[in-house]
C-alpha cells in the first residue's frame, strides 16, 4: 500500500515536470499556431544553465533563481531571431525550422559544455525524506518538485482566467487577427507568450536535473511526451495539458513500477526488466491513439 | 512531353546525367578505388527510395507524417528476425516484411487519417515512437542494442555480400520506385490525391472518397517505406531500433522539402544533398580547425532553418518552371 502510494507521489511528480512543459508548448500552438520542436532544448539549455550558474554560485536555490530569467532571455532571443518569422508558415515548415533548432542546440551545448553528462546534487536542505503520511517518508526532493510544480500550475491557472494578460492570451487563442485589430501589441504578446513558455521549461529541466541527468538531447524524448499529453488534452487548451500530463505521468511510473514484478511471471527477469519500460511507453501512446479515434481534437480541444 | 525533348531543358539534362552517374557508379568508384564512396552511394539510394515513397504523401497528399522512418525499422526488422531464425532466403523475407510494412501503414493510416494538421503530425509521429520502443524492448533480438543480421539470400540470382551487385540492385528498385511513382502522380489516384492537397472539401464535394483515397496512398507510401528497410538492413547487415528513432523521420522529412515537394525527381536531389552536405561540412570544418568537423549539425541546423523560411520550392524549383 505505502509502494503504491509512493508511486503515485512519483506518477504526479513527473506528470507536474511534463505539464511544465506541454503548458509552454501548448500555449505557442494555441496563441502562436506554432509548431515548436524546440521546446525541448529550452528544457535542456535550462538545465545546462542552471547547471553553470549552480557552480558559480555554489548554491542551489541561488543558481536555478537566476537561471530562469536567463532561459526567459533565451526565449525572447530564440523568438526574435527564429520563430517570429515563421508564426505565418505552414506546420511542415515549422517542424522543418524547429527541427534544425534542435540539432543547433544539441550541438552547441556539447561545443560549450562538452559531450560528458552533467549533474546537479541535489541541495543539502532537501538531500533527506519527509513523512507524507505518518511512517511514509519520501525524498524531499521529489516532494519539493510537487509543491513548485502545483504552485506553478496555480499560478498559471490564476495568470490565465485572472489577469490581463491571460486574458489577452486567451483572445489571441481564439482570434489572433481581432485581437491585433483592437490594438493590442501582439508581437509583444507573443514574445512574452514564447518567454513564459522558455521558463516554465526551463524550470522544468533544472528540476529534473538532479533526479536523472544534465545531458545533450536530454529534451527529445521528453519533448515527444509533452507533444503526446498536449495532443491528447487538446491543443490550446491549458487544463487538457494538465489532466493529460497527470495520465501519462501515472502510466509512465505504473509501468515502470509494477510491470516488472507482473512481466516476470512468465517472462526471464532480464526479459521483463527490458521490455517493462517499452510496455509503459507503449501504453502511452495507444492511449493517445484511443484518445484521438475517440476525439480527433483531443480530450479539451476545440471541435472543428 | 517526350524523352528527348525533356533532355532539352535544364531539368531534363540534369535529372538524365544525375541518374547516369548513379547507374554506373561502383565503375566510377573502382576506377578511382574510392570503395568509401560506394557505400554512401547505397545509402543515398536507400534513402531515395524512403524520401519518394515519403513525398507521394507528404509532397503530393500534404499529408506530413512525421513517422515515416518506421518502415525502416519494419522492413528492417521483419529480415533480421526471418533471418535470425534461419529464415535466410531472400524469396521469404522480402514479401514477408513488405506485407508487414503495408498491414502496418494500413492500421496507422486508417486511425491517423482521421484527424488533421498538428494532430495528424504527432499521431504520425506517436505510433513511430510505439514501434521504436517495441523494437528496443525486444531483448531477444538485441533490444537498444541491436542485432547483427546475415544478408537475404537469392541463390543463383544475386550476390548481396557483393557490394557493386547490392548497389546496382538498389538502383534497379530506385528507378522501379521512380516510375511507379510518375505513374501514380498522373494516374487518376494521384490526381485525387493532389487535388485533396489543395482543396479537400472540393474533392469531396465532387464524389471522391477522400479519406479511402489517402488511405491508399498511405498504404502504398508504407509498402515503399518497407522495401527502403529491408534494403538498409542488408546494406549494414545490422538492425536496431535506431534505424527508426523519430530523428530519421525528421531527416526523410528535410530531404523531402529540400529537393522539392511533389516533384518526381525532388526527392532524389533532397537525399544526394543531404549525404552530400553531410559529408562535405565535416571536411569543412576540419579545414578551419581540427576537430570541429563532429560539430557540423551545429551548421547543419541553422541551414535548415534558413531552407524552411526560404527555399520553398526546394532544388528542383532551381530548374526553373515545370512543365507538367
Amino acid at each position: 500500500m505505502d509502494y503504491l502510494l509512493l508511486q503515485v507521489l512519483n506518477g504526479v511528480q513527473l506528470g507536474l515536470l511534463m505539464f511544465l512543459l506541454a503548458a509552454g508548448l501548448t500555449l505557442t500552438f494555441g496563441i502562436m499556431d506554432l509548431v515548436n520542436l524546440a521546446h525541448g532544448s529550452l528544457y535542456m539549455m535550462g538545465a545546462y544553465i542552471a547547471w553553470m550558474l549552480i557552480g558559480w554560485t555554489d548554491s542551489f536555490v541561488l543558481g536555478a533563481l537566476l537561471a530562469l530569467p536567463a532561459t526567459f532571455l533565451l526565449g525572447v532571443v530564440v523568438e526574435a531571431i527564429v520563430m517570429r518569422r515563421l508564426y505565418v508558415r505552414d506546420h511542415l515548415e515549422q517542424v522543418l525550422a524547429t527541427f534544425g533548432l534542435i540539432l543547433f542546440f544539441n550541438e552547441l551545448v556539447r561545443v560549450i559544455w562538452g559531450p560528458a553528462g552533467k549533474s546537479i546534487a541535489v541541495p543539502a536542505f532537501l538531500n533527506r525524506t519527509v513523512e507524507i503520511l505518518p511512517g511514509v517518508p519520501y525524498p524531499a526532493y521529489r516532494f519539493a518538485i510537487i509543491v513548485v510544480g502545483a504552485l506553478v500550475a496555480i499560478l498559471l491557472a490564476w495568470l490565465v482566467a485572472r489577469t490581463r494578460i491571460g486574458m489577452l492570451i486567451r483572445a489571441g487563442a481564439s482570434n489572433r487577427r481581432m485581437i491585433g485589430a483592437l490594438g493590442v501589441n501582439i508581437e509583444l504578446l507573443f514574445t512574452l507568450v514564447f518567454g513564459l513558455g522558455a521558463v516554465f521549461a526551463g524550470l522544468a529541466g533544472l528540476m529534473a536535473a538532479p533526479i536523472t541527468s544534465v545531458k545533450i538531447g536530454m529534451g527529445d524524448d521528453i519533448l515527444i511526451l509533452a507533444f503526446v499529453i498536449i495532443v491528447i488534452g487538446g491543443i490550446g487548451s491549458i487544463k487538457g495539458a494538465f489532466v493529460a500530463a497527470m495520465v501519462v505521468g501515472q502510466i509512465d511510473i505504473v509501468g515502470r513500477a509494477f510491470l516488472p514484478d507482473f512481466l516476470k511471471t512468465f517472462l526471464s527477469a532480464s526479459a521483463a526488466s527490458s521490455a517493462a519500460p517499452a510496455i509503459s511507453q507503449v501504453l502511452i501512446y495507444i492511449v493517445m491513439a484511443g484518445v484521438l479515434v475517440w476525439r480527433p481534437t483531443g480530450l479539451f480541444g476545440q471541435r472543428t | 512531353m517526350s524523352l528527348i525533348a525533356s533532355l532539352r531543358t535544364p531539368r531534363g539534362l540534369i535529372t538524365a546525367l544525375l541518374l547516369l552517374v548513379l547507374a554506373v557508379l561502383p565503375l566510377l568508384t573502382q576506377a578511382f578505388d574510392q570503395r568509401y564512396l560506394l557505400s554512401i552511394g547505397t545509402r543515398i539510394v536507400i534513402w531515395a527510395i524512403a524520401a519518394i515513397s515519403l513525398n507521394m504523401i507528404l509532397g503530393y497528399g500534404g499529408m506530413v507524417s512525421f513517422g515515416h522512418a518506421v518502415f525502416f525499422g519494419i522492413g528492417g526488422y521483419a529480415v533480421g528476425i526471418l533471418s535470425h531464425h534461419g529464415v535466410a532466403s531472400g524469396f521469404v523475407q522480402w514479401p514477408v516484411a513488405i506485407v508487414a510494412a503495408t498491414l502496418w501503414a494500413a492500421l496507422v493510416g486508417a486511425l491517423s487519417l482521421r484527424t488533421r494538421g498538428l494532430y495528424f503530425i504527432m499521431i504520425t509521429l506517436a505510433f513511430a515512437q510505439l514501434v521504436f520502443y517495441v523494437g528496443g524492448g525486444l531483448e531477444a533480438y538485441g533490444a537498444d542494442d541491436g542485432l547483427n543480421i546475415s544478408r537475404s539470400r537469392f541463390p543463383g540470382l544475386i550476390d548481396m555480400r557483393d557490394k557493386a551487385s547490392f548497389y546496382w540492385l538498389c538502383f534497379a528498385l530506385l528507378c522501379g520506385t521512380l516510375w511507379f511513382c510518375s505513374r501514380f502522380a498522373n494516374a487518376r489516384f494521384g490526381l485525387v490525391i493532389r487535388g485533396a492537397k489543395s482543396n479537400e472539401l472540393r474533392m469531396m464535394a465532387l464524389g471522391f472518397p477522400v479519406f479511402r483515397y489517402r488511405l491508399a496512398a498511405f498504404t502504398l507510401s508504407g509498402a515503399f517505406g518497407g522495401l527502403a528497410g529491408i534494403l538498409l538492413a542488408n546494406e549494414g547487415a545490422y538492425i536496431s531500433p535506431a534505424m527508426m528513432s523519430w530523428v530519421k523521420s525528421g531527416d526523410l522529412i528535410v530531404i523531402v522539402v529540400l529537393g522539392g515537394m511533389g516533384t518526381l525527381f525532388g526527392p532524389l536531389y533532397g537525399t544526394i544533398a543531404f549525404f552530400v552536405l553531410e559529408e562535405s561540412l565535416k571536411p569543412l570544418l576540419d579545414l578551419l580547425r581540427k576537430g570541429w568537423g563532429e560539430y557540423w549539425q551545429i551548421v547543419f541546423g541553422p541551414m535548415l532553418v534558413l531552407i524552411a523560411l526560404y527555399a520553398r520550392g526546394g532544388i528542383d524549383s532551381l530548374f526553373g518552371r515545370r512543365h507538367g
